[in-house]
């Protein structure tokens, strides 16, 4: 830029041909992202429903154009069954997860309970103790065969049958419900603190009392916020994998996720008829999320945000609050104490026996020993190390530019890319790996059966997380703090460097670590994606648990339950000291 | 009738230290009166009136409402708030937004430990929504009324239960100037006409001149003055109070001595003869608070009387049209005054002032 010369027209000249510059720049780095997004998001979706018509391919038979699938995945009894226990299990899960988290929410927001601190305590813990690992951990306390509870129950009172069976649809709502009810608390507590506290003080002075105005005023208020939660929670439960997968397939109770894996591992594989699957799943996802976003768009009719800062009340219970206090650590035992301290205990054990005082004798480390002595151990550590980092750090950086575009440029056509980006919230993890896997093991690549495909399935997965994460940092840098970048001349590229960038941090940094996290415990997508040489993490539990290796998945589980733990502590320090969002 | 004693209320925010908001409040009302609080934001009395409500707990004291008592800090005793029986009219108005209007006002019957019949809910809430003139507009949803609808609705449903006590949370400040202005009007009749006990918080000096009975105006927490609106204006009680409340001069000097019930103030405008007040003695450094339009403006000198008589430079006037509105320097201090449109002295030329002892306001510096 020539701007030695003090002349008015010189300068004038230089700034133009610094905006010619950055312009070009700015296309090639959204093209590029444009184009990224769409591969990633569109073509395995296209490929899966082309899959779906097409019959079974073997060496001597091309694939041709067929319904056959979609006559066996819907035609059937079985499969209406099938439908019927998917449905089933989502909407029992979902309703059980928010029945919970809208009764803490409602205690922990509006009463006077003791122990509060533990409720935001709580919520981190589904991060923490990963789907397979609570399931399991409610194996040994439930199972009809070696569950405490059922031998307590047999030992102390003499019950012939056991009490509890972990291995049905009521053992599946009950596990995945439990483990869910902290999202439902998030949620239904922020809607909870969007309200205008005198809405609910104005009913008090009315003479309402406390219960009336909790369902006369306060859950009504957030019932399009509850009702969007549920969606949110019904969706989660239709494509969740490790309950069904561990609870339903030993005793034939399936549903779609788990039909997609038993199709896929059977011999032959049968390809069609899980794409079929798929499709189904995809169609109720689909529906689940446009409600949601439909719901949640149209709220101003209930919006009751006045912005005005009055300290929410706090209602006097009495003596009820040492039953909601009950309630709430009768939880925490079921979902974090009961669970951890059955794995502590299988992980001492040498071979696995219910606790008692002659057991008490056997302790040893033995089983962690093996475990870190296990072949491929610290290869499998790495493997999941290295697709966190990679997965999150892509992630965070590609949507950084599409939140930019969607949310700072006026190019037309930017609410594509924003759906583009979005889509795969309605992907379950097992129909992503599943429509991977066909696409790259049909148009080889190099990818198949490599980390690479993994970490593609990783990103993707993931890249709604990170839109919604930088979205909001986005929508908070003002327009000017741009334009003064490029009036002191600074091209795209380095706006977006040197100001875009350190802007966003805080929710860069909080999307980065929530991915990271959210990776290391991911099974329903890799389970279909991994192949012997780079498993991961939960592919490992998986496996320790597919052999019998209880005493080592507990182990294994312990090690990793502690590990996320203190990621998470350390974080959270840090963060306090960095301003990062909360997590 | 209700009386506060004594009353204390303090926030404990979670890890900070504890912020005494209202402290050692005293006053009573007696039915039928309508009681102000007024004073700036961050006074304490939306605290005051949060803690009559029931809505927070106070940490000392007593109130009673038509002898019981609803709350004692000795006695222990606290009446949650939804058994107290007290109206509440919100700053925000607190209209639900899933009701209709009829639903709204209905709400405190249906709650109400008393049954009612539908029938004798319905007479009832029609009456009063017919008192607030929102009958016409029953089956609408609430969130469709205007501004001015919401706040009545508020009031109608604050009546509706006819309460022992009625409580307004600066009912007016989210209407516009000219509506709030209507509303003080119905506000005040519809007051006079029930005889409902009432406690109003306000920051608008004027609503509370406009409304009350009486006023207790706050400060950092405390009541500084209690007294009728004309006593509050008057008379103010300490300079927060004559500064609070319209517009005023503050003169320093120093008492220099006096006969009978007149006292002699030397201050930088000259001698001005005050009347005398307990407590003030000679030699006393006091500040003496002058409403502008008690600085008597005239064209040319006006006989010799009781006023104190002082000639000024006019620096600057506006016109009004009911008024005018001067600066005036005399003797280098600069007084505001209010005068009638029919003074013609220029800016940049001499004008006479005269103060009555009266409307000087003696107050300690």
């Amino acid at each position: 830029m020539a701007v030695t010369t003090p002349d008015g027209s010189t300068v004038h000249t230089s700034l133009v041909q610094g905006w010619g510059r950055s312009f070009d720049m700015k296309w090639v780095v959204i093209g590029l992202c444009i184009s990224v997004v769409a591969w990633l998001a569109l073509i395995p979706l296209g490929f899966l429903i082309w899959q779906s018509f097409a019959s079974t391919s073997t060496a001597q038979v091309p694939a041709v154009f067929t319904l056959e699938n979609y006559a066996t995945a819907f035609g059937t009894t079985d499969s209406l069954g099938l439908m019927f226990n998917s449905l089933k299990f989502a909407f029992g899960t979902a309703a059980f997860a928010l029945v919970l988290g809208t009764f803490f929410a409602w205690v922990n927001e509006r009463t006077n309970t003791p122990f509060k601190s533990l409720f935001f305590a709580m919520s981190i813990v589904p991060l923490i103790i990963p789907g397979i690992l609570f399931t399991v951990s409610w194996i040994m306390l439930a199972s009809p065969q070696i569950g405490i509870f059922n031998q307590i129950f047999r030992d102390w009172f003499g019950l012939a049958t056991p009490l509890f069976n972990i291995y049905s649809l009521t053992g599946m709502i009950w596990v995945d419900g439990l483990h869910y009810a902290p999202i439902a608390f998030l949620l239904v507590t922020a809607a909870f603190r969007s309200m205008d506290p005198s809405l609910e003080e104005s009913a008090l002075m009315s003479g309402a009392s406390v219960i009336q105005v909790a369902f006369k005023i306060t859950l009504k208020l957030a019932w399009p916020a509850i009702l969007a939660a549920f969606l949110i929670l019904f969706v989660r439960g239709i494509e969740s994998f490790e309950v069904p997968a561990l609870l339903g397939l030993p005793v034939g109770l399936r549903v779609y996720t788990s039909a997609i894996y038993d199709a896929v591992h059977s011999y032959p594989s049968d390809i069609g008829l899980a794409s079929a699957y798929a499709m189904a799943l995809l169609l109720i996802t689909s529906l689940g999320i446009y409600y949601q976003s439909r719901l949640s768009s149209q709220g101003s009719r209930f919006s009751t945000v006045t912005g005005k800062g009055f300290r929410p009340r706090v209602s006097d219970i009495g003596r009820w609050r040492y039953a909601t206090a009950g309630i709430f650590i009768l939880y925490c035992i079921f979902v974090v104490a009961l669970p951890f301290l059955v794995l502590l205990w299988a992980s001492l054990q040498k071979y696995y026996a219910a606790p008692s005082w002659a057991a008490l004798h056997n302790l040893s480390f033995a089983a962690y020993g093996e475990v870190l002595a296990y072949p491929g151990f610290y290869g499998v550590v790495w493997n999941s190390a290295k697709l966190a980092i990679g997965g999150a750090t892509v992630v965070m950086l590609l949507t950084s530019v599409i939140c930019w575009i969607t949310i700072k440029t006026k190019i037309p056509g930017r609410w594509v890319l924003d759906m583009l980006a979005s889509l795969p919230l309605v992907f379950p993890g097992i129909v992503l790996g599943l429509s991977l896997m066909i696409f790259y093991l049909n148009f080889d690549i190099g990818i198949y059966g490599t980390l690479w495909i993994m970490l593609m399935a990783y990103v993707i997965k993931f890249l709604p997380y990170g839109m919604r994460y930088n979205s909001t940092s986005m929508i908070q840098i003002h327009k000017e703090l741009e334009e003064s970048a490029a009036m002191s001349g600074a091209s795209w590229f380095t706006i977006f460097r040197r100001i875009v960038l350190p802007l966003l941090k805080p929710g860069l940094m909080a999307g980065w670590i929530y991915i990271i996290v959210v990776s290391v415990r991911e099974l329903s997508s890799s389970i279909l994606l991994y192949s012997p040489g780079n498993e991961v993490i939960s592919i490992m539990i998986w496996e320790f648990w597919q052999n019998g290796q209880y005493i080592e998945l507990s182990a294994f589980g312990v090690m990793m339950i502690t590990a996320l733990f203190g990621f998470l502590m350390v974080v959270q320090t840090l963060s306090k000291r960095f301003g990062v969002k909360d997590v | 009738m209700l009386s506060v004693e004594n009353l204390s209320t303090t926030y404990q925010a979670p890890g900070a230290k504890p912020v005494l908001a209202a402290s050692n409040i005293n006053f009573s009302v007696p039915t039928g009166r309508l009681f102000t609080l007024l004073g700036p934001s961050g006074c304490g009395k939306t605290t005051t009136l949060r803690s009559i409500a029931g809505l927070e707990r106070p940490s000392k004291g007593v109130i009673k409402a038509h002898d019981t008592v609803v709350y004692s800090s000795a006695g222990n005793i606290f009446v949650a708030p939804n058994h107290r029986q007290f109206g509440m009219v919100f700053q925000s108005y607190a209209i639900w937004p899933h009701m209709t209007v009829f639903q709204n006002a209905a709400f405190p019957l249906q709650v109400q430990k008393k049954r009612l019949s539908s029938k004798d809910i319905r007479d009832k809430v029609m009456k009063v929504l017919a008192a607030v003139s929102l009958d016409h507009v029953e089956e609408r949803e609430a969130t469709r009324l205007s501004g001015g609808q919401q706040q009545r609705l508020a009031l109608a449903r604050a009546l509706v239960m006819e309460p022992r006590l009625l409580l307004l949370d600066e009912p007016l400040s989210n209407l516009d100037a000219k509506l709030r202005d209507k509303m003080r009007f119905e506000l005040k009749k519809m007051q006079r006409e029930l005889g409902l006990t009432t406690i109003y918080v306000t920051h608008d000096q004027s609503e509370a001149l406009a409304l009350s009975h009486e006023i207790a105006v706050m400060n950092e927490g405390k009541i500084v003055q209690i007294g009728s609106p004309r006593d509050i204006y008057e008379r103010p009680a300490n300079t927060f109070v004559a500064d609070f409340i319209g517009t005023t001069n503050f003169v320093e000097g120093t008492v220099r001595g006096g006969a009978d019930d007149r006292l002699v103030v030397d201050t930088r405008i000259g001698q001005l003869n005050v009347n005398a007040q307990p407590g003030i003695s000679i030699g006393a450094n006091v500040s003496l608070s002058i409403r502008p339009e008690d600085v008597h403006l005239s064209d040319t000198a006006p006989a010799p009387s009781s006023n104190s008589l002082f000639v000024g430079t006019v620096r600057a006037k506006v016109f009004l049209g009911e008024c005018q509105d001067f600066k005036i320097d005399v003797n280098e201090t600069q007084l505001l005054a209010r005068a009638h449109p029919s003074v013609r002295t220029l800016v940049g030329e001499q004008i006479h002032i005269a103060i009555d002892p009266e409307k000087c306001t003696v107050l300690a510096a």
